[in-house]
């Protein structure tokens, strides 16, 4: 038991693998993802970073033909193993993606959505948790007085804020961020990016992102990839003052998007 | 330049052409069915069942095809929602939208879609044999169910495409299955084009003649039990305007008018609340 609990919040992969049909996507990754802290995947387009990211959750096999080798730990237990309950995998990872998808319901119910699937019933707990994790998102200023309007209606900014509470409500041990202000003004963006760093004390952060001018705002951690491989990691400023690696250099340096 | 403008001519006149032939056609139809079936319509046409059989009869209504025609479209609009939703969310979010497997569902759709409905009552009549059933409305509405099935799914089939890969992926990131996805969120989404869906397949239930020519029979009764044989609109269209009575004829327009009045309704109300639902989403 106290060997599951030093885990809780860690992530090691070891010799991960994934080929969609013939193409072979991700090549041999191994990495241990540092706890509590927030880490970058950088890299140009299609070089896998989305692809590596949608294996934390195992959102990567909705795709059909997808094939994967390696371990991948979640808190020391392989979430590819097929004994583990996908559900289990999924609700320790809070998802926020390129795009916010608010669910047909209104804001209090894309809240309570997440924790009525695992079970809770109680109507003044789920309240409690309404109002909690969007102060936390910081939204309830903003809809604290039509939280039974549909979550359609908010600002796309707003939208996003709403998706990193409904994700947070099921009180996971990862944040995963797929490009996550891509879609947002500089404000919202601004926004998300404060939140982030706010929360990394709680919560594993994993974050992909195309803006290296955001993975240096934000990052405690880099990772670099480069056509399906890992080519560089390790702390953030070291990586990014002196990288050690020739594509890693080319690609900070902006000889390379 | 000369000649491009010409042809550009030609080409404009052609299109206003065709297209207004579409609405005279629209129009003729309707206009004959108005003009000699409204003088026919009255609350007894409604309200009563035939006098003196409905081949000969000259009082009395339709009132027997009315109510078949209605059982017959509630019962399969009912009986077919079972298959459709679950072939809808199956080939969309437990299969990939635009696999191979998806792609070969909808094609085999389109071949049932295809297939003349007199070929399904044929069927029907052929499996009725087999097992003992009579003639009746519960033949009818199973047979009418497999006619519209295809018609139902392909409806939701179009709109659960348009629910993007984002939404249910949201949905499955917080923990919840397929089935709470499917349930909870994409039936949800949807719904709207769900209902368009069932009013479409209404409008084909209840407007179709061959499938339930040699399933439900035809009666001058209204069906008291799911064992009885049945009256429909379009068979009682066919039989009072074979009649060599005038009234009775025009009572088949009269007929006319109300299944007409009914699909147009039911074409309105889709097409409304399609509008409704796209203004919605942008």
């Amino acid at each position: 038991m106290s060997q599951i609990e030093n885990n809780k919040g860690s992530i090691q992969v070891q010799n991960l693998n994934v080929y969609y049909g013939e193409r072979h996507a991700l090549k041999n990754l191994n990495i241990e993802i540092p706890k509590h802290k927030l880490t970058a995947i950088i890299g140009p387009s299609g070089c896998g970073k989305t692809t590596f990211l949608k294996c934390f959750n195992r959102l990567i096999e909705t795709n059909e033909n997808v094939n994967i080798t390696g371990q991948f730990l979640v808190d020391g237990q392989n979430i590819f193993d097929p004994k583990v309950e996908i559900t289990s995998i999924r609700k320790k990872m809070g998802l926020l993606s390129q795009r916010p998808y608010p669910l047909p319901m209104s804001i209090y119910d894309n809240i309570t959505y997440g924790p009525r699937i695992h079970g809770e019933r109680n109507k003044t707990k789920m309240a409690e948790t309404v109002e909690y994790y969007l102060k936390q998102a910081s939204l309830w200023e903003e809809v604290k007085d039509r939280l039974h309007s549909p979550a359609s209606a908010l600002s796309i900014g707003q939208q996003q804020r709403l998706c990193l509470a409904r994700g947070l409500a099921v009180a996971p041990e990862f944040i995963l961020g797929d490009e996550p202000t891509s879609a947002l003004d500089p404000i919202s963006s601004k926004h998300i990016e404060q939140k982030f760093i706010e929360l990394k004390n709680q919560y594993t952060i994993v974050v992909v992102t195309h803006s290296l001018r955001q993975a240096r705002r934000i990052a405690d951690y880099i990772v670099f990839m480069y056509l399906g491989e890992i080519i560089e990691h390790g702390p953030a400023k070291e990586l990014l003052s002196n990288p050690q690696h020739q594509l890693t250099k080319d690609y900070v340096t902006g000889e390379m998007s | 330049m000369q000649g491009k403008f010409i042809e550009e001519k030609i080409f404009k006149v052609l299109m206003v052409f065709s297209t207004l032939l579409i609405i005279i056609a629209l129009g003729t139809i309707l206009g004959s069915i108005v003009v000699k079936g409204l003088p026919a319509l009255s609350w007894e046409m409604l309200s009563q069942t035939p006098k003196g059989g409905f081949y000969l009869g000259k009082s009395g209504g339709i009132l027997n095809a009315i109510a078949g025609s209605f059982y017959i479209a509630i019962g399969s609009t009912f009986f077919a929602l079972f298959v459709s939703i679950p072939v809808a969310l199956y080939i969309n979010i437990y299969r990939k939208k635009f696999s191979k497997y998806s792609n070969f569902v909808r094609l085999c759709l389109d071949v049932l879609w295809g297939v003349p409905s007199i070929v399904y009552g044929a069927l029907g009549f052929s499996l009725m044999l087999i097992i003992g059933l009579k003639t009746s409305l519960l033949a009818g509405i199973l047979i009418v169910t497999i006619l519209i099935i295809p018609v139902m799914i392909r409806a939701m089939d179009e709109v659960m495409k348009t629910v993007p890969k984002g939404l249910v992926e949201a949905s499955l990131a917080l923990g919840a299955t397929k089935a709470e996805t499917a349930l909870k969120v994409v039936v949800k989404q949807t719904l709207p084009g769900i209902v368009t869906a069932i009013l479409i397949s209404f409008g084909r239930a209840i407007g179709d003649a061959a499938s339930v020519m040699y399933t439900t029979g035809f009666t001058d009764n209204v069906p008291e039990s799911i064992m009885n044989q049945a009256a429909t609109l379009p068979l009682a269209i066919l039989n009072l305007v074979s009649s060599p009575i005038k009234e009775v004829q025009a009572k088949a327009y009269a007929s006319a008018l109300v299944l007409t009045i009914i699909i147009l309704a039911l074409s309105i109300a889709s097409r409304m609340l399609t509008k409704k639902y796209t203004k919605n989403k942008l």
